[in-house]
């Protein structure tokens, strides 16, 4: 039985705007790990992911702030808020984060060996230089990869290579925990495998214990990792292990994801793939009830009143009135992308009706309605 | 467009000046070419003997105020002039590319080779009249080379932009896509050019007038330094007769400095310091994260956040993120 | 089904001797009328340049281009120009292929220079909106940073279609949208193809983005094209192994990684 790793109970983060505004970017996100465990963020732009990276890291800085939650990790609790100290070696020790373009960070003029000291010596000045080095030397070798990149010229390597090195940088303090944000997006496919296939062999070797590996793109995670998380409009809206949520999603929005899926498969042949409608909300003023229920079709009254109480576990549950009511029955994406013209709460088949002569009747039958927004 | 203070300081210098030049001839009324005391008699009362009068008798105050009126008035023609010359080529150059871009350079850089001051003197001499509009000009067409070297740098840059390329095949010609598709992107550039432009070109009026060669039948600032240099000012310890027209001097140029600089953080969202304590400044769709596409290169500073910036409501929902129930549910539901 | 374009031993270098590049090396290639080819391959495969040369922005350094019976190889800048109201492309960026001092009629206007009547050119603007699902009151007015990302995609081919091109580019049109907007844009593709005739040639890093839409598929390596043909083909029966590398590498919902699919 694998032993928690991290518990983040009830972070809220808010980015503050001018005029005193506040955007609302986390709100009240619960995240369980286990040891061993790569626990994938999933959401498209907007919804907060980035900023749960962030936040779960310890590296918020202004104009993010964050408001409440409570960390406990190996046994040490610490609590986060506007104005409450973070211990030093909690960042980089305990929590690692390698951010989104990482690769396009690093100094033209410097060799990557530079990068090291620099890393090493922030948390422990008296280290020696060639102690660092050896050091992240052993653990490039024990990975697989060339110690010689270690004195190359950022330049000299290629993009996947850049990659991987500063994914072993960024864990040469032994986190317990590293947090991945779209590690992969600006990488080829095959260098993409080669990164994933390295961070599970860095799991296997105790490098670290756990990663939560942040990405919009639902295939590459289904394939990585363990659980998924399912982030929409700075919630989290499901969690489930990967394979349960690739073939029974608990959520219209999660059904509506994957449904958008394009892989090389024999079904993407022949299927025809739909968009939600309208947009993500705002985050400033966001919809009362549930999040997504203005672009749902499967909405019902409960939806625009009350936010919706999650259903299983912490390991495994959904925020969706509807799935609660309906356990058993399937999701049907028909359904959600509700073909029964929801146009900014608007319905109305008049509106309907002088759409389709103005955009022309593009779909087949049983598919009447393009995106209005 | 968000101003900074370091904006309106300088702004508010630059009133002060404009504020003497045009009110200090109408309470300073006294002709400046009138001797209306002694050599250098020093400053007294609140008339216009207030910084006391040059080697002529003349008032230095009245000197003063209509001396920086012909030093403003020439750095503003001598900029208009060296910034059109300097945006046209450097425009031309910047998007034509190939020959044509080799040869306004080259142009361009036999003309910055030059050193501007020694062609400045020659015409100067040349001349058998100088009045304020020639001396104008001459400085704002030997001024111009930089400016054309900047602008045509910005120039290439934007050149190479996907919107370029989409005019082109909607089929616009080489002077549309010039005047509407680069040129507005290098508006912001051209605008602190310019404002350069004036203070170095009210600068050169000056040496040029130090050194006698200033317009011959009105008073300028440098005219001014001209003559308490000529005139012994510094031997006789006269100081009211050069160190107010130095400190005017340096005060314009430093303003005019100071309002270009502050001027490149308003047009280049990415040098602003914004504020230290919340709520911060946050410009028009960036750093929210609401960036609705994914930017490859992930620098935050694309715009996107059409949501936010619909978004009418005021912030009355509070409890949108309050401590509603946590995820830890009491229920069990089936898997 | 007859060709409207034929590429033959189309080859771009960039550089000279010792530091050439040859980002696109004779490639050879057709597209049928009436179809949708995705040209797939990663960074530095060369496909974005095979784009720029078939849509003329770039010179070529030897081969044969054949549009519609036509030489279009070196094309003077009269010839080009028409040539620009049969092909026209769509960009990667939304946001940097607009002018932001636009509006969208100020953006479609400009297109309209050929049309002389008025009357005329607002028909085609309200057809070419309506192709991609706006009206035209909603977006006429609107700067590019009033609009989102996915619908500023789809003002950019409304853009295009004002000149009703029989062949649209598009180089990586989706690959700054999310997963839930580049539905539409793709959906906007496969219409124009069945219900305007064009002929469509994707450009694309996503192996599964070009199995959705393509008829037909092109995979290229460092400027080589090693595979082409019917997409069902190409992505259930891999010859190359490049391609099969490629497929093996790319993440599917079902199945795991490494593993080549099968229909």
């Amino acid at each position: 039985m694998a032993e928690r790793l991290l518990e983040a109970i009830g972070l809220n983060a808010a980015y503050a705007g001018y005029d005193g505004r506040e955007v609302q970017a986390v709100d009240n996100c619960s995240v369980y790990i286990d040891e061993g465990e790569i626990l994938g963020v999933a959401g498209e732009s907007g919804c907060g992911k980035s900023t749960l990276g962030a936040v779960l890291s310890l590296t918020t800085r202004p104009p993010l702030y964050v408001k409440s939650g409570t960390l406990r990790i190996d046994g040490k609790e610490q609590e986060l808020g506007h104005g409450v100290k973070i211990p030093r070696e909690w960042r980089g020790e305990v929590v690692s984060l390698l951010p989104q373009g990482a690769l396009n960070s690093l100094s033209y003029t410097a060799k990557i060996s530079s990068l090291v000291v620099d890393v090493m010596r922030a948390h422990d000045p008296s280290i020696k230089k060639d102690e660092a080095l050896d050091r992240a030397r052993d653990r490039m070798k024990a990975v697989g990869l060339p110690p010689r990149a270690l004195d190359s010229y950022p330049h000299q390597l290629s993009g996947g290579m850049k990659q991987r090195v500063i994914t072993i940088i960024s864990t040469l303090l032994n986190p317990r925990l590293l947090i991945a944000d779209e590690p992969t997006s600006a990488l080829d496919v095959s260098s993409q495998r080669a990164l994933v296939e390295m961070l599970r062999e860095m799991l296997n070797q105790r490098i670290m214990a756990g990663v939560i590996f942040i990405t919009h793109d639902l295939p590459l995670l289904k394939s990585i990792s363990d659980r998924i998380a399912v982030m929409y409009a700075g919630q989290i809206v499901e969690v489930g292990a990967a394979e349960t949520i690739a073939e029974r999603p608990w959520h219209p929005y999660s059904a509506a994801l994957l449904n958008a899926v394009l892989a090389p498969e024999p079904e993407t042949l022949t299927k025809k793939v739909f968009a939600i409608q309208g947009s993500p909300p705002s985050l400033v003023a966001p919809p009362p009830g549930c999040r997504f229920h203005p672009r749902c079709g499967l909405e019902m009254d409960i939806c625009s009143e009350k936010e919706p109480s999650p259903r299983g576990d912490h390991m495994r549950y959904s925020k969706c009135w509807w799935t609660q009511q309906n356990p058993t029955t399937p999701i049907n994406l028909d359904d959600v992308l509700g073909f029964k013209a929801k146009i900014d709460d608007v319905r109305d088949e008049s509106l309907v009706a002088a759409i389709d002569h103005v955009a022309g009747p593009v779909v087949t039958a049983e598919a009447p309605t393009k995106e209005v927004s | 467009m968000r101003f900074s203070s370091r904006f309106y300081f300088a702004l508010s210098l630059v009133l002060l000046v404009l504020v003497f030049v045009i009110v200090g001839p109408l309470i300073w009324s006294v002709d400046p070419n009138a001797s209306i005391g002694g050599l250098f008699d020093p400053p007294q009362g609140v008339g216009s003997l207030i910084l006391g009068t040059d080697n002529e008798g003349q008032s230095v105050i009245a000197n003063l105020a209509n001396g920086a009126r012909t030093s403003l008035l020439v750095g503003l023609i001598a900029g208009i002039v060296a910034t059109t010359i300097g945006l046209t080529i450097g425009l031309i150059a910047g998007y034509a590319g190939g020959l044509t871009e080799e040869i306004l350079m080259g142009m361009t850089n036999i003309a910055l080779a030059i050193p501007s001051i020694v062609v400045v003197i020659l015409l100067s001499v040349a001349l058998p009249q100088r009045n304020m509009v020639t001396l104008a000009l001459i400085i704002g067409i030997t001024a111009w080379p930089w400016t054309a070297r900047a602008v045509r740098a910005q120039a290439t840059s934007v050149r190479t932009r996907e919107h370029i390329e989409v005019a082109k095949m909607s089929g616009a010609g080489f002077w549309s896509i010039l005047g509407w598709d680069v040129l507005p992107y290098l508006l912001s550039y051209v605008v602190m050019a310019f404002v350069l432009q004036v203070s170095g070109a009210i600068l050169t009026e000056s040496s040029l007038s130090m050194l006698g060669l200033g317009p011959s039948n009105i008073v300028s600032i440098g005219m001014m330094l001209n003559w308490a240099l000529a005139w012994g000012a510094v031997r006789v310890g006269a100081w009211w007769a050069f160190i107010p027209p130095t400190v005017l001097l340096s005060l314009i140029a430093f303003s005019l400095l100071l309002l270009q600089s502050s001027l490149d953080e308003v047009f280049n969202p990415r040098l602003r310091r914004g504020k230290k304590i919340k709520p911060v400044a946050i410009p028009a769709g960036q750093a929210t994260r609401q960036e609705d596409y994914i930017s490859p290169h992930s620098d935050g500073a694309a715009v996107g956040a059409s949501t936010l910036l619909s978004a009418e409501a005021a912030l009355g929902n509070d409890n949108a993120g309050a401590f509603a129930d946590t995820p830890v549910p009491q229920e069990r539901g089936e898997h | 089904m007859d060709a409207l374009l034929e590429a033959k031993d189309l080859t771009k270098v960039f550089g000279h001797r010792n530091n050439e590049v040859r980002a696109v090396d004779n490639v050879t290639f057709t597209l049928p009328k009436k179809t949708i080819t995705a040209v797939v391959g990663e960074s530095g495969s060369g496909k974005s340049t095979l784009a720029r040369l078939v849509l003329g922005l770039l010179p070529i350094t030897s081969g044969s281009i054949t549009f519609d019976g036509k030489d279009v190889t070196r094309l003077g800048a009269h010839d080009r120009a028409v040539y620009w109201r049969d092909v026209q492309a769509v960009f990667q960026d939304p946001f940097a292929a607009f002018n932001q001092f636009f509006t969208v009629e100020r953006l479609l206007n400009r297109s309209l220079k050929l049309v002389p009547d008025k009357a005329e050119g607002s028909a085609r603007r309200e057809e070419a909106l309506g192709h991609v699902g706006f009206k035209v009151e909603d977006v006429i007015k609107k700067h590019p940073h009033e609009l989102s990302g996915g619908q500023r995609q789809r003002i950019m081919i409304a853009r295009a279609l004002m000149m009703r091109p029989k062949l649209l580019v598009a180089d990586e049109a989706t690959s700054m949208l999310d997963a839930s907007l580049r539905v539409n844009v793709l959906n906007v593709l496969t219409d124009l193809r069945d219900k305007l005739d064009t002929t469509v040639m994707i450009i694309t890093h996503d192996i599964g983005q070009a199995c959705y839409l393509a008829d037909q598929m092109l995979v290229m390596e460092h400027g080589v094209m090693v595979e082409q043909g019917p997409t069902k083909e190409v992505v259930f029966n891999p010859q190359h192994r490049y391609t099969k590398q490629l497929l093996a590498d790319v993440p599917k919902l079902h199945g795991d990684l490494g593993e080549v699919p099968v229909a």
